[in-house]
């Protein structure tokens, strides 16, 4: 038997922290390509502490639902799951290639393959572009519009930055935006300025979150100058200084997550490239291009 | 008993013997032996052994159910199933009686019957205990386990329940017909990890970790906690228990102790299922409880009229207990109500908010004889 536990900050305070771990889980549980899926929180239940006892599989892979890697991804998680002999150069990532270690739960004594973070695996790249595709209700959204991916900046960990900025350079890459900025909350080149960095009357925004809550609700409407009041709500799209900004809200919530989570433990060699296929098409809210 | 039942039956005697909740059967290479507690067989032919399993018939489809439907795979699974029917205090037609009526347990909030089906199978229902004796077509009626999910995120004043084994579920909703994993889901689902922690205590394998021990772990913005702890004294984690870990708080019975040798004197609670650690909702609580304990007592001079004090401990103790929407409108003989809190502001505030015109820090009175102040 074989499991999935996807883990996930959660909240004390906002229900809604946890709603699109919750879903994700509820996709692949869908598929049926584990024998069970569970979600474990840091600051919900079951705790870290406690999810691995709520499986009964004894191989477990375990996807932690954040954004970039450092401070939970590295020491809270594997801590509280009792990874044990857990040692962070076993990912041997320079802050974006977290793959996957395999450990052993001391408590449980299950085998834990435990994968580098969602948010900084490559088809997180995907799941921008079809967030942009969802907000917009265009499947061929590009030709035209400008893409910002938004992060919280660095604060005390440089890596989250990495993530912002690596996908940024994909989605640039693929040439299907006019122009793509990586931008921050907390520092240069900052959020609240977003017109000025765009030629393209309208601009997709998409914050590289895991969840909806006080950041992308709230500061982030706010500081671009959607509405002076997040509470009175914003339009999409919202003209802000001559530009049609489409703010899509925190990418975590886009459906398409699922894959990325099914793709973290892929690669850690779980055999589920059927649930892949199937999740990557389910999950599309917009009309597949070319329908 | 149906035929997939015998056929099992027959098959695992082809591996090995039973010996299963009353029921013992093997083959010995010339035929079959079956016994329960009532009739001996021996030399049975498989005919024979047919006639001799459908006259004790309960005693194979118990047997089937826990090992077919129920399997050795989910160990806490199977050790919770087997409460729900006191499997191991009881006889399999004593069982099989109770459960034509319907077994009871109270889990939490949750009240489970288990009942018997077709040939042997179980089949749960969860609803409320508050919804005990109501009638099962005047409950929202679900049967998908997640669906606990949503019932148990919001209280009955919407709003939102952070910790999971609050005494703070809402009633009015119905699993009418669970099978046995569907069952634990459901319960895993309303009370996350109960199950486990329950039966590793019953094994004796339950790993406490005590307060000590949890804020040591701890790191980031809540490795300060470890500074709370200073010498001897465990006063402070008596008043965390108290405020926090009361069953009228929280339905888990709290096993951990300040550590390994002190135990803990207020009380742990009377729940079914065990707390094995200070929780997450404990932990952020005990981070702000360590700077607010920071500060060194002062006096303060107030003026109140003896009513005042008193109504003052009533309303901390209104809103210590969650009765403040419990006091009626009107009800001005109650302390903490509305309008008497309301005249107590108009009266003994100042125009900063500070109770009887006292200002919090010495040096923030008005006529500067409080500079440098130190009482």
């Amino acid at each position: 038997m074989q499991a999935l536990v996807i883990v996930a900050h959660g909240s004390h305070l906002n229900p809604d922290s946890s709603t699109p771990t919750q879903r994700h889980a509820d996709t692949i549980r869908a598929t049926g390509a584990f024998d069970e899926v569970k979600t474990g929180f840091w600051k919900e239940e079951p705790s870290l502490r406690e999810v691995l006892r709520t499986v009964e599989s004894e191989e477990v892979y375990v996807v932690p639902l954040f954004i970039s890697e450092g401070y939970f991804t590295e020491q809270v998680i594997p801590r509280e799951l009792r990874l044990d002999g857990w040692d962070v150069s076993q990912w041997d990532s320079d802050g974006l290639n977290a793959d996957t270690a395999t450990l052993v739960a001391e408590d449980t004594g299950q085998t834990v393959h435990y994968c580098g973070p969602v948010g900084t695996h490559e088809s997180m790249t995907d799941v921008v572009v079809r967030r942009a595709e969802t907000v917009t209700g265009d499947p061929d959204v590009g030709p035209g519009f400008g893409l910002a991916v938004v992060g919280h900046g660095t604060e005390r960990n440089e890596n989250s930055a990495k993530a912002i900025e690596y996908h940024a350079e994909r989605v640039r890459e693929s040439g299907r935006f006019d122009e793509v900025r990586a931008l921050y909350m907390d520092e240069e080149p900052e959020v609240d300025d977003v017109t000025d960095h765009f030629e393209s009357e309208d601009i997709v925004v998409v914050p590289l979150f895991v969840a909806d809550g006080f950041h992308t609700q709230e500061d982030i409407p706010e500081d671009m100058g959607l509405t002076d009041d997040y509470r009175t709500g914003y339009d999409v799209p919202a003209e802000v200084d001559g530009h049609r900004i489409w703010y899509a809200g925190a990418v975590g919530t886009e459906a398409l997550m699922a894959d990325v989570v099914l793709e973290r433990a892929a690669d850690a060699g779980a055999d589920i490239e059927d649930a892949i296929a199937s999740v990557r098409e389910e999950t599309r809210e917009t009309p597949a291009a070319g329908d | 008993m149906r035929g997939e039942q015998f056929d099992a039956l027959v098959r695992r005697l082809d591996e090995r013997p039973i010996d299963f909740d009353g029921l013992c059967a093997e083959w010995d290479g010339d035929g079959y032996a079956f016994e329960t507690p009532d009739r001996t067989h021996e030399g049975l032919s498989q005919a024979g052994l047919h006639e001799a399993a459908a006259n004790a018939e309960p005693y194979v489809t118990n047997w089937y159910f826990w090992e077919a439907d129920v399997g050795h795979e989910g160990r806490h699974r199977r050790a919770f199933l087997r409460k729900l029917e006191a499997a191991d205090e009881r006889s399999v037609p004593e069982r099989y009686d109770a459960l034509e009526t319907g077994m009871e347990t109270e889990w939490g909030q949750l009240r489970i019957t288990a009942t018997l089906g077709d040939a042997g199978e179980r089949r749960y229902e969860v609803r409320h205990e508050d919804d005990a004796g109501a009638d099962v077509d005047a409950l929202e009626a679900h049967e998908d386990p997640l669906d606990a999910r949503d019932i148990a995120t919001y209280d009955e004043k919407e709003r939102y329940r952070p910790l999971k084994t609050a005494p703070t579920l809402v009633n009015g909703w119905v699993f009418p017909a669970l099978d046995g994993r569907d069952l634990t889901e459901t319960v895993d689902t309303f009370y996350p990890a109960t199950i486990a922690n329950w039966n590793l205590e019953r094994e004796g394998e339950l790993d406490v970790s005590h307060w000590e021990e949890t804020m040591e772990r701890q790191s980031g913005i809540y490795s300060v906690i470890q500074t709370w702890n200073r010498g001897e004294g465990k006063e402070h984690v008596e008043w965390v228990a108290e405020s926090c870990c009361d069953d009228s708080q929280c339905l888990k019975r709290r096993e951990w102790q300040y550590d390994e040798e002190t135990e803990l004197d207020a009380p742990g609670g009377d729940g079914a299922f065990p707390c094995r650690e200070p929780c997450s909702l404990v932990v952020a609580a005990a981070r702000k409880w360590t700077r607010l304990e920071g500060e060194e007592s002062r006096t303060y001079e107030f003026e109140l009229t003896p009513s005042e004090k008193e109504q003052v401990e009533d309303i901390i103790g209104a809103v210590a207990d969650g009765r403040v929407d419990d006091v009626r409108e009107a009800d001005i003989y109650e302390g903490a109500n509305r309008y008497r809190t309301r005249f107590l502001r108009a009266k003994r505030f100042d125009e900063n908010g500070n109770l009887s015109g006292t200002p919090t820090e010495p040096e923030e009175e008005t006529d500067g004889a409080g500079e440098g102040g130190d009482n």
